[in-house]
């Protein structure tokens, strides 16, 4: 019972600590888990950062799954994971009530419709820093395009886009059409 | 009955968005306007938000829906529902960790997945953009468009990429002073 609350309590700490998204959360793993507890080297916290990105799912929360499964089994994972989201629900569900209450406020109306163009050139750095990783050729860029054509203008959900980019990755590295 | 749906949507979310940061916000967009839980205004405030707070904003962003939909209960369900495929996937995963990273159908299939992301993840941004530099005021395009946003828009931008003391500033810094920015002019 003792490691599975301390695999918790470890992870609950990276989870607080964890600004953004899950790229951020790397150097704190690798103080926490590597430095602070030696629970696994630099190489195999590479190698578990890069089978969380590789699966489907939050990349924060895939890495503390595989940790967790490492060191103590099935029981191991799920104590890691309840530990990186547990302090995400108690802040934001804090944070949502009270800005539930306040958003009446003409400040408040005002403060967020800044806020949302500030959002806006978040997301558009996001898109150029995943960009430069994910557009590695004439494919990748056609893919993106038509998905970002098709999830604009029609109601399309998110899942077809996903699967049918999965299928033409499949087709095209496979039957060796164009690179 | 919604704690169902919650943990439905959310799993289904948790299942095919790929990748960290900002990869949930299509599929709740997605949410957003198949069941009218939360509209497309209150999004931008909850990524707003969750970049703001402590822990991975795909999990802040779950806990911050399930909470607008259904109360303390529904952010418990939501964000389990997020995590759920994760485990069990990861999981599976592990117990033939080298054949999943060597297998060529894995890796090409990622190869079609990442540029998808990217693509959704740009349509959500030119929504919130919409939503931000656009009010339906009728009359003409010009006063359809929002100036003062438009302004804030090229300043941040340009904060954010080319001026170097600033470009390295955490997020939340830019996010408050938009804050300011928006009590200060009326937004």
């Amino acid at each position: 019972m003792k490691k599975y609350l301390e695999l918790f309590l470890t992870f609950a700490k990276v989870g607080v600590m964890t600004f953004g998204g899950g790229y951020a959360m790397l150097p704190i793993l690798q103080r926490e888990v590597v430095e602070d507890k030696h629970w696994a080297t630099d190489e195999e916290l590479t190698d578990y950062f890069a089978i969380g990105q590789c699966t489907p799912g939050i990349i924060a929360v895939n890495t503390a799954t595989f940790i967790g499964q490492k060191l103590y089994g099935v029981l191991g994972g799920i104590a890691a994971t309840i530990g990186v989201v547990f302090p995400s629900v108690i802040i934001i569900t804090v944070l949502a009530g009270l800005i539930t209450s306040f958003s009446h406020l003409a400040a408040v109306q005002h403060a967020m419709g800044a806020v949302r163009v500030c959002v806006c050139v978040l997301i558009l750095n996001a898109v150029i820093k995943i960009g430069k990783t994910s557009l590695v050729d004439a494919v990748a860029v056609f893919i993106f395009l038509a998905v970002l054509c098709v999830s604009f203008f029609t109601p399309v959900s998110p899942v077809i886009c996903v699967i049918a980019a999965a299928v033409i990755g499949i087709l095209v590295r496979n039957l060796g059409g164009a690179s | 009955m919604i704690l169902f749906q919650l943990y439905y949507e959310f799993f289904k979310t948790g299942l095919f968005a790929v990748g960290g940061g900002l990869a949930t916000l299509p599929f709740l967009r997605d949410i957003s306007t198949r069941t009218g839980w939360f509209t497309a205004a209150q999004l931008s405030d909850m990524v707003a938000v969750s970049e703001s707070t402590p822990g991975p904003m795909g999990v802040n962003m779950a806990t911050y829906v399930g909470y607008t939909t259904a109360g303390i209960p529904g952010s418990i369900c939501a964000t389990l529902g997020l995590i759920t495929p994760s485990i069990l996937i990861i999981l599976l995963v592990a117990l033939s960790l080298k054949a999943f990273r060597n297998n060529k159908y894995v890796e090409s299939a990622f190869y079609g997945l990442r540029p998808a992301s990217t693509g959704l993840i740009a349509a959500s941004g030119l929504s919130v953009l919409v939503m931000a530099l656009w009010n339906d005021a009728g009359g003409s395009i010009l006063r359809c468009i929002n100036w003062k946003g438009i302004v804030l828009f090229a300043v941040l931008l340009v904060l954010t990429r080319w001026v170097k003391p600033t470009k390295k500033l955490h997020p939340i810094c830019f996010i408050l002073a938009s804050a300011v920015i928006g009590i200060v002019f009326g937004f």
